[in-house]
């Protein structure tokens, strides 16, 4: 509103507005970076964690596994039924027939015994060594860039600016859920409450604490932080942890892509690409903001 | 302003095939480029030294988490080979390895050859550790062992020595050249840490063929696959690109990153 203002001023009352007011410089070069070394980064994490899940498919609440007890929450497996080999995913104990994908899959006639199956994981044939050079290395990108990412916001003000929630946004947020559902769009400068959530608890989150579970994880952090593993539940509550919170990533990034698609892909893009992006023209005392896509 | 109106059938096709796109991709387009040697492979390994840097100037010389007598709650979980096949073992298990030695050899001024009992008369450390497997699973065992530290010291390692090399007697692979034994190697920070024992034995009893007998280390800031079992011989060298594939260990050789305290 502020820039509209002093350009009308400078040109002059009667100069029209030029033609594309509504396009402006949404998201700065520390934004976009980020963005796709994250978007990146993640895509090699999933593939090459679900390639390292499946190395051991069973997810444990406690400080160890246990073997002689039963403590798992979780597990993805194969047996012999009388109509041959079934894949099973079995959630606290409750057992789901999953073949073909999770537990027993592959082409027609060479299924084999893999929880997640081979076109989701990295490689896609059976490595572990493979999967943690792939996930370790990745990490770093994501963690720095995590770090990069959050002292860029807190300096070029995208953080205060867009991303901590206001007293409004509260207010906003029932109006904003019932726009959502009936994918119903409005195309500004900020952020609505749902985004900032959902970007806010990714950052803030679910990035954080699958660093640390991940941290809890190694043995060598776990001399350098024994607490961590403490105020989690145990290594192997930590591991069940970072499991989770892939499922959320997961989940959060495919409500992500179907906003995008239902707001509009193509300015979407632009601007996670180029930094601009169009927002709705001023509805002159209407009080139905156009709906667009 | 262009303005179109997408209808929610439309939306949810599009959006569904967009991310299964996505996700189908994963398959088995990076498979050829991540081989051991390949370059980008390579390149990816090189995060390893880095976490091994990092993690070297954090943990100092900190100790791993110790455990209580109460969650001692299972027996160790043997991993690996449990019954190696080899004539020598055999021969050496039958006469309860009263014939079996540790030769420490390599960059060290006094290589020696010690005995079971001599390196069970000397100092020990008890240390109840969770034993953490590449694969991911725990397994919280007491470990009773000689400290890797006062065997090195007897031994006196020479200033050029960097890497500790664990050379076994179990078979864990065989290729054209023969059989393979199992080794692995850390460095000598990991090999001086108080935790590093060599043990011989396990919740209070003697070692168990499936989990290393006679001696096998316990490297508690690392991954399993770091402690060699059916330990022989300790050598001290400066570099590890000579042995077997040239990668520091059997794992190792075969694409598992060489720091494993991560």
């Amino acid at each position: 509103m502020e820039s509209v203002a002093r350009s009308q001023s400078t040109v002059g009352p009667d100069t029209a507005l030029p033609k594309d007011a509504t396009l402006i410089y949404r998201q700065s070069r520390w934004t976009r970076l980020t963005h796709w070394l994250w978007a990146i980064s993640l895509f090699f994490m999933l593939l090459s964690g679900l390639q390292i899940f499946n190395a051991r498919p069973q997810l444990y609440i406690g400080k160890e596994s246990g073997f002689a007890y039963n403590n798992t929450v979780f597990a993805i497996g194969a047996e012999n039924t009388a109509n041959g080999p079934r894949g099973y995913t079995e959630i606290f104990g409750k057992r789901f027939d999953t073949t073909g994908v999770l537990g027993w899959s592959g082409p027609a006639g060479q299924e084999t015994s893999r929880a997640f199956p081979s076109w989701a994981t990295i490689p896609s044939y059976y490595d572990l060594g493979t999967a943690r050079v792939v996930h370790f290395f990745f990490a770093w990108i994501l963690t720095t860039t995590l770090v990069v990412w959050l002292v860029a916001s807190l300096i070029n003000g995208h953080l205060r600016r867009d991303l901590v929630p206001r007293i409004d946004d509260l207010r906003r947020l029932p109006r904003d859920i019932i726009d959502h559902a009936r994918l119903k769009f409005h195309h500004s400068r900020e952020y609505n409450t749902l985004q900032k959530m959902a970007y806010g608890g990714v950052m803030f989150v679910l990035l954080p604490l699958m660093i640390i579970t991940g941290l809890a994880m190694s043995p060598s952090m776990n001399a350098v932080l024994p607490f961590l593993n403490d105020l989690l539940g145990g290594r192997q509550t930590a591991r069940t942890i970072h499991f989770v919170v892939m499922l959320l990533l997961v989940a959060f990034f495919i409500v992500h892509m179907l906003m995008i698609f239902a707001a509009g892909p193509i300015n979407e893009l632009r601007s996670i690409i180029t930094g601009w992006y169009r927002t709705d023209p001023p509805t002159h005392g209407s009080k139905t903001p156009e709906r667009s896509a | 302003m262009a303005k179109f109106v997408v209808s929610r059938r439309k939306f949810l096709t599009s959006a569904s095939l967009g991310v299964s796109g996505i996700m189908l991709s994963g398959c088995d387009a990076f498979d050829s480029q991540l081989r051991v040697g390949d370059g980008l492979r390579s390149f990816l390994e090189g995060a390893n030294g880095l976490t091994w840097r990092a993690q070297r100037l954090l943990a100092g010389d900190a100790l791993a988490p110790e455990f209580t007598e109460a969650d001692i709650r299972q027996p160790q979980r043997p991993n690996g080979v449990t019954a190696p096949d080899d004539d020598v073992y055999k021969g050496l298990l039958a006469n309860n390895f009263a014939d079996w030695r540790l030769e420490v050899s390599g960059l060290v001024e006094k290589p020696l050859s010690l005995t079971r009992d001599q390196l069970m008369n000397m100092p020990s450390r008890t240390q109840i550790t969770r034993h953490d497997c590449v694969e991911g699973w725990s397994c919280i065992a007491k470990w009773t062992g000689t400290p890797l530290s006062l065997v090195l010291d007897q031994a006196v390692v020479k200033p050029q020595a960097r890497y500790v090399m664990f050379h076994c007697l179990d078979t864990i692979d065989r290729s054209l050249s023969g059989d393979i034994k199992y080794y692995s190697s850390i460095d000598l920070i990991d090999a001086r840490h108080p935790q590093t024992i060599l043990a011989y034995g396990l919740n209070g009893k003697p070692l168990p063929v499936e989990n290393g007998a006679p001696l096998r280390v316990r490297v508690e800031r690392q991954i399993g696959y770091k402690m060699p079992k059916y330990l022989r011989k300790i050598e001290l060298v400066d570099d590890f690109a000579t042995i077997g594939g040239g990668r520091g260990g059997y794992w190792e050789d075969n694409g598992y990153d060489w720091y494993g305290g991560i």
